[in-house]
C-alpha cells in the first residue's frame, strides 16, 4: 500500500527521475544486442534474401504499438473509476511514442512491401489495422490539445482511448475479414512460426528493447507534464529554485 | 375558480403511487451540506476546504465580483462540477442521504436561457416539466405565463421573445417545477425591476414551502434582508460566512 | 395525504418509468427536429448530391458503377450522418437546455438513448431508404437495393451511437466538428466493412447474411454499452 504514495505526482517526480536512466541503459543495450543478432547473426531468408532483416525492427515496433495503446486502456481504466490525476498523465505521456511507433511500424511495412511484392502499400490486414490505430492515436492527441481544461480533457482522454481499445478488436476482426474477401496480400516470412528461433530470439530482444525505450521515454515525458501541470505547486519552486542557486 | 386551480396545481401528483422512491426521500424538509469543498481550475484556486449547511426554508446569497467562482460553486452544488476535495450531500429530514435522486431534486438556473427557439413560451414550460416527469396541464402552464405577464405571449415562439420575456418564461418555469432545490445563477440578469420583484417573490414563496434556494449574485437582492437568508462572501481564495 | 398547510409539492409521479423517459427525450428530439425541417432535408440533399458526384467523376460506364456502388454510397451516407451529428447536442448546449437534461428526473442515460433514436429516425432511416433510389442511379438491381436498404438500417443505428459518443465529447470545443470526424471516422470502419461486404457479397451472387448478422452483432453491443458512454462523456462535457 506504500505504492500508493506514487500515485501523487509530487512523490512520482523523483521517482520516475531516478528510473529513467536505468530503463535507457537497458533499452540501449537490448537493441544493441537484439540488433546485432538480428543483422549479423540470424540466417538469411529463404524466399526474400536479406531484406527480410527488416522485421526485427517492424514486428517489435507494431507490437508495441498495439501494447502501448493497451496499457493506455489500463491507465484509462484507473483514471476514471479512481480519479488519480496521475493515470491520466500517463496516457498523455505514453500517446506520442505509441503514435511513433506505429508510424514506425508502417513505414518499415512499406519498405519491406516494395522489394518483396514491389509496392509499399499492399492493403494487408495487419497494416490495415496499424494504420487504423494510427488514426486513434492522432484522435486521441487531437483531442487532448483541443480542449483547455486539463481536467476535463483528462476524463474526455480517457472514455476516449476505452471506446478506442473496445472497438480495436472489432476493428482488427472486421480488417482482417475484409482482406480475406478480397483476397490481399499477406506478409510474412517464410515458415511462420516455424522460423529459425534465433530470429524468434532477435525480435523478441528488440521487443523488450522498446518496451525498455517506451518506458524512459513516458516516465521522461510525464516528468515534463508534471512540472507544466503542478506549476503553481511549492515543490516545483523548490525545484526552481535548487536549479537556479 | 379556486377549486379549479388548485386541482389543475395538483395535476400530476399522485398521492399513493411512489414509484421507484421512499415516500419520505423527496418530501422537504431537506439539507444540504458542503464539506471540505476545494476546486481548482486551471492555475487558480476558486474555493478552498469551504464548507457549510443549509437548510430546509433557507437561502444562501452568493456574493462576489464575476469571476470569483460562484457559478463554479453553483456547478459543483449541482453535480456538474466533482469538486477537487470535498463532497456535497442532501439529507432529507430523517438524516438520510438522498444519493442520485438528488439530481432530480435540483433545478438549476443558468446564464443561458435554458429555452428552445423553436418552440413557443408554452411548449417550453410543457417540454421542461415533462423531464421532471410531470404533465402539466394546459391551465396550469397558463397560470405561470400569467403570473409572469406574458399570457398574451404563449404561443409566440421563443426565438421572437425579448431577453426579459425569456429570462420571465424561465422563472414561470421554476414556479412550476416541483423541485426543493434552487440553484441560481445571477437570475436578476436582464430582468426589469418589475421582473426582478417576480422572481424574488417566487424565491419567497419556494422557501415558505420548506425548499431551499442558493443564489448568486453581484447585486443586493431584496431577498437578503429576510431571517432565512445568510450570505457567502466569496473573494479570491479567502471567504468568509456571516449569518 | 394533502393536509391543510402541508404542502405535497416534491413528490413522485406515475410518469417516473424508465420507458416514459425514453419516450420523452426521443419525443422531445423529434418534435425539435420537425421545427427544423429544413436542416433534416439538408443532409439528405447532401446524401443525393455527393453520391452524383460519382458517376459525374468516374464515368456513366454501368459496370464500374456497379462495382463501385456499395463502397460509394455508404462512404455518402456516413458523410451525411457526420454531418448531422452535431445536432444531438450542440443546440441543447447552446442555449443551456443540456444541464436540465442532466438533472431531469430520468437518468441521463435514457436521455441519451431517446436522443439517438429521435437522431436515428431523422437521419439513418431516411438515409437508408433514399439509398434505395441512388443505387438506381448505379444500376443496381432490385433485390441488390434491398441488401443495401437492409445493410444500412441496420448499420446507420450504429454511425448514430458511435457518433453521439464523438459529438458528446467536443462539446464546446474548438474545431469541434472536424476533430468529432477525426474521432469518430475510425470506429465507423468495420461498421463501413460489414455493411459494403453484404451488398458486394450479395452482387457476386453469395449469400450476404453473414456480413448482416455481424453488423447486427455490433448494433446490439452499441444498443448495451453507448447510452452509458454517451451519458458519461455528456458529464465530461459539463464539468
Amino acid at each position: 500500500m506504500a505504492l500508493f504514495k506514487y500515485a501523487a505526482p509530487a512523490s512520482f517526480y523523483p521517482l520516475a527521475g531516478m528510473l529513467v536512466p536505468w530503463f535507457a541503459t537497458i533499452a540501449f543495450l537490448l537493441c544493441v544486442i537484439g540488433l546485432y543478432l538480428g543483422l549479423f547473426v540470424a540466417p538469411e531468408d529463404f524466399q526474400q534474401g536479406e531484406v527480410y532483416r527488416i522485421i526485427f525492427i517492424h514486428v517489435p515496433t507494431a507490437w508495441m504499438a498495439m501494447f502501448i495503446y493497451l496499457v493506455m486502456a489500463g491507465y484509462a481504466i484507473l483514471s476514471l473509476v479512481y480519479q488519480t490525476k496521475l493515470s491520466a498523465m500517463m496516457i498523455e505521456a505514453l500517446a506520442p511514442t505509441g503514435a511513433m511507433f506505429t508510424a514506425l511500424a508502417l513505414l518499415t511495412g512499406a519498405l519491406w512491401g516494395k522489394p518483396t511484392w514491389g509496392t509499399y502499400w499492399a492493403w494487408d490486414a495487419r497494416m490495415t489495422s496499424t494504420l487504423i490505430l494510427l488514426f486513434l492515436y492522432v484522435g486521441y492527441i487531437a483531442l487532448m490539445n483541443a480542449i483547455e481544461d486539463k481536467k476535463r480533457a483528462d476524463k474526455a482522454g480517457a472514455l476516449l482511448v476505452l471506446v478506442g481499445s473496445v472497438n480495436v478488436p472489432i476493428i482488427y476482426f472486421s480488417v482482417k475479414w475484409w482482406n480475406t474477401l478480397h483476397q490481399g496480400a499477406s506478409i510474412s516470412v517464410s515458415g511462420g512460426s516455424k522460423m529459425a528461433s534465433i530470429m524468434l530470439w532477435s525480435m523478441l530482444i528488440m521487443a523488450l528493447a522498446c518496451w525498455a525505450y517506451a518506458i524512459a521515454v513516458a516516465l521522461c515525458r510525464v516528468r515534463a507534464i508534471i512540472l507544466e501541470r503542478e506549476k503553481n505547486a511549492a515543490w516545483v519552486d523548490n525545484i526552481k529554485q535548487a536549479k537556479d542557486g | 375558480m379556486n377549486k379549479s386551480v388548485n386541482k389543475s396545481v395538483n395535476e400530476g401528483v399522485n398521492e399513493s403511487a411512489n414509484v421507484n422512491l421512499d415516500a419520505n426521500a423527496t418530501a422537504a424538509p431537506l439539507t444540504l451540506r458542503a464539506e471540505s469543498l476545494t476546486l481548482i481550475r486551471g492555475e487558480r484556486t476558486l474555493f478552498e476546504d469551504l464548507s457549510f449547511q443549509i437548510n430546509a426554508g433557507e437561502a444562501l446569497i452568493l456574493r462576489g465580483v464575476n469571476g470569483v467562482g460562484k457559478t463554479s460553486l453553483l456547478r459543483v452544488l449541482a453535480g456538474f462540477t466533482i469538486a477537487d476535495g470535498g463532497q456535497v450531500t442532501f439529507y432529507n429530514k430523517k438524516q438520510v442521504p438522498l444519493g442520485a435522486i438528488e439530481r432530480a431534486l435540483t433545478r438549476y438556473v443558468s446564464h443561458a436561457n435554458q429555452l428552445k427557439d423553436g418552440l413557443s413560451a408554452e411548449e417550453n414550460l410543457h417540454e421542461a416539466l415533462l423531464l421532471d416527469a410531470i404533465a402539466s396541464t394546459h391551465q396550469s402552464r397558463l397560470d405561470a405565463l400569467n403570473k409572469v405577464g406574458l399570457l398574451a405571449q404563449r404561443s409566440i415562439v421563443a426565438k421572437k421573445l425579448s431577453q426579459g420575456q425569456k429570462r420571465r418564461v424561465g422563472i414561470a418555469s421554476l414556479i412550476l417545477c416541483r423541485k426543493p432545490i434552487w440553484l441560481l445563477d445571477e437570475p436578476t440578469n436582464a430582468l426589469d425591476d418589475a421582473g426582478a420583484t417576480l422572481l424574488l417573490k417566487a424565491v419567497d414563496q419556494h422557501l415558505t414551502d420548506g425548499g431551499i434556494a442558493i443564489v448568486a449574485t453581484h447585486l443586493s437582492l431584496a431577498l437578503a434582508q429576510t431571517s432565512r437568508t445568510r450570505e457567502l462572501l466569496m473573494h479570491e481564495i479567502t471567504l468568509k460566512t456571516r449569518h | 395525504m394533502s393536509h391543510a398547510g402541508v404542502k405535497p409539492k416534491f413528490e413522485t409521479t406515475p410518469l417516473d418509468t424508465p420507458e416514459h423517459g425514453l419516450l420523452v427525450a426521443a419525443a422531445r428530439d423529434l418534435k425539435l427536429a420537425m421545427r427544423s425541417r429544413g436542416e433534416l432535408m439538408q443532409a439528405l440533399v447532401f446524401f443525393i448530391i455527393v453520391a452524383s458526384l460519382f458517376p459525374l467523376a468516374i464515368g456513366p460506364e454501368t459496370a464500374i458503377l456497379k462495382r463501385v456502388a456499395p463502397g460509394v454510397i455508404w462512404v455518402c451516407a456516413l458523410l451525411a450522418v457526420l454531418l448531422t451529428l452535431p445536432r444531438i447536442f450542440h443546440q441543447d448546449y447552446e442555449d443551456g437546455t443540456l444541464e436540465q437534461l442532466a438533472l431531469s428526473r430520468y437518468p441521463l442515460t435514457i436521455i441519451c438513448a431517446g436522443k439517438m433514436i429521435a437522431h436515428w429516425l431523422t437521419t439513418g432511416l431516411p438515409l437508408a431508404l433514399l439509398s434505395a433510389v441512388i443505387g438506381m442511379q448505379f444500376g443496381l438491381s432490385p433485390v441488390e437495393l434491398g441488401v443495401m436498404a437492409l445493410s444500412l438500417l441496420i448499420g446507420t443505428p450504429i454511425l448514430t451511437m458511435l457518433g453521439a459518443i464523438g459529438a458528446a465529447l467536443t462539446l464546446g470545443v474548438r474545431g469541434g466538428a472536424i476533430l468529432m470526424a477525426l474521432l469518430v471516422l475510425p470506429l465507423y470502419i468495420p461498421v463501413l466493412i460489414f455493411g459494403t461486404g453484404a451488398i458486394e457479397a450479395n452482387m457476386a451472387g453469395l449469400d450476404a447474411t453473414p456480413n448482416l448478422y455481424l453488423s447486427a452483432a455490433i448494433f446490439l453491443c452499441g444498443l448495451v454499452l453507448s447510452p452509458f458512454a454517451v451519458a458519461a462523456a455528456v458529464k465530461i462535457s459539463l464539468d
